[in-house]
């Protein structure tokens, strides 16, 4: 039996947290992108096109995410794409972040007074350039406190990516809590390293809602 | 691909899947109405209490709010019994949800709390009510109507992590997918079944909170 000492333990659990870390970027940086795709959709003029955004984040927001990383592990397959735990994880969380930003800058972009559009559009900017020069900076800047909150919930999430197989910390946790039987100790840890991780974000976060309550 | 879509096994599985739903219903039902009392306490001393306890407080919400759900699920359920509390798998799937919800709603009924302009407390006791009283009659029921869209989110939030209590072998609706498919081999047939059940119990959900919520706390709730 290979003995752990407190340093082997932890040393493991920051290698692992490292593909936290990854994982998290990934989902953030995907979902950032596919969330902006369902957002045009989302506030098109058409109606269609409406619903069917809504439907999409509805189903996002309104099944366990724990369902949404199954669907992927065992569907992708049937697509003919080799089940691996990185992929199914990685496109699990972006289409997850895709639907809960789309959402965030929905609001973002509701809260714009009526005036905005209206004065982009006596300015003869056409609708991409209404959106892109005056809608969408403001829409993101009002709405910058609840997507750093998403990230922290994000983190968080990469936790169940553990369940389908990837290599994370929680993961690489469980392993270690299995050669050594120091359940408090190990969880302990694993819990201490997402804090470090989550706390900074969030008190960035609180910062970010308080300066945009100042103004 | 000569793979195609097979619901052949649906026929056998509807009692599992209602059996497994109505444990998601019942840590839900547990878990709202824990949680929601302990945030009451906790936001009421989170204001009114002494020092310490206010930090206490303080240190719970952030600690739950900043680490996954999943990892407190695992150290209450594999952590605690190495200091000699040892707890069946739905007791610490219970006691996790209250306490991660708690974590939210405290912050949730602060709010509302905060919302109640500071005359009705005064006009309660210049009509000679206890404090008591005076919180749990004035306060908290206008408090509740305040924040009791938020509070319906983190039901439903909560109802949706609790599929992750299947990894501590509770026989929720997600266990008994994980046992389904392991049966049938149609994991993704029956997990996208799963799914669409729950996703019918969050709307559900969401429809008899908002009912619920318009006939006890009056008009206007959302």
């Amino acid at each position: 039996m290979i003995e752990f000492t407190f340093w082997d333990i932890l040393r493991n659990l920051l290698l692992a947290a490292r593909w936290t870390v990854l994982l998290s970027l990934a989902a953030f940086v995907g979902g950032g992108v596919v969330g902006m795709i369902v957002l045009f959709f989302r506030i098109a003029k058409n109606k269609w096109s409406r619903r069917i955004a809504s439907g999409y984040i509805a189903l996002f927001q309104g099944t366990p995410l724990l369902m949404q990383l199954f669907l992927m592990f065992f569907g992708l397959p049937m697509l003919g794409l080799r089940i691996e735990p990185w992929t199914a994880a990685a496109l699990g969380l972006t289409f997850f972040a895709s639907a809960y930003l789309a959402e965030i800058w929905r609001s973002g972009v509701d809260a714009l007074p009526r005036g905005q559009w209206d004065a982009g559009a006596s300015l003869g900017l056409h609708y991409l350039q209404e959106l892109r020069l005056i809608i969408l900076p403001q829409a993101f800047s009002i709405t910058r406190a609840p997507t750093v909150g998403f990230l922290v919930q994000l983190i968080k999430s990469t936790a169940l990516t553990s369940i389908i197989g990837f290599e994370e910390l929680v993961r690489t946790s469980n392993a270690i809590n299995n050669a050594t039987f120091e359940p408090f100790k190990v969880y302990g840890l694993v819990a201490l390293i997402f804090f470090a991780m989550c706390f900074p974000l969030t008190q960035y976060a609180r910062s970010l809602e308080r300066r945009a309550a100042a103004q | 691909m000569g793979y195609g879509l097979d619901f052949g096994w649906l026929a056998g599985a509807t009692g599992a899947i209602a059996r497994g739903a109505a444990t998601t219903i019942l840590l839900i039902v547990v878990t709202t109405l824990a949680g929601t009392f302990l945030s009451i306490l906790g936001a009421a001393g989170r204001r009114n209490g002494p020092v310490l306890l206010k930090r206490v407080i303080g240190v719970y919400v952030e600690v739950m709010r900043n680490t996954p759900f999943l990892v407190q699920l695992f150290f209450i359920f594999f952590g605690l019994p190495s200091i000699g509390i040892r707890l069946d798998p739905i007791l610490a799937a219970m006691l996790a949800m209250t306490l991660n919800m708690a974590a939210y709603t405290i912050e949730i009924v602060g709010a509302g709390l905060d919302a109640v302009p500071r005359g009705q407390t005064e006009a309660a006791l210049a009509l000679g009510l206890r404090p008591r009283q005076v919180f749990v009659k004035i306060v908290l029921p206008q408090a509740l109507k305040v924040i009791y869209p938020a509070l319906t989110s983190q039901i439903i939030i909560m109802m949706l992590e609790s599929a992750v209590v299947s990894q501590i072998a509770v026989r929720e609706l997600t266990y008994e997918a994980d046992m389904l498919q392991a049966r049938t081999f149609r994991a993704f047939e029956t997990y996208l079944v799963v799914t669409m059940v729950y996703l019918i119990l969050s709307m559900g959900l969401r429809r008899l909170l908002v009912a619920g919520g318009r006939r006890v706390l009056g008009a206007g709730v959302s």
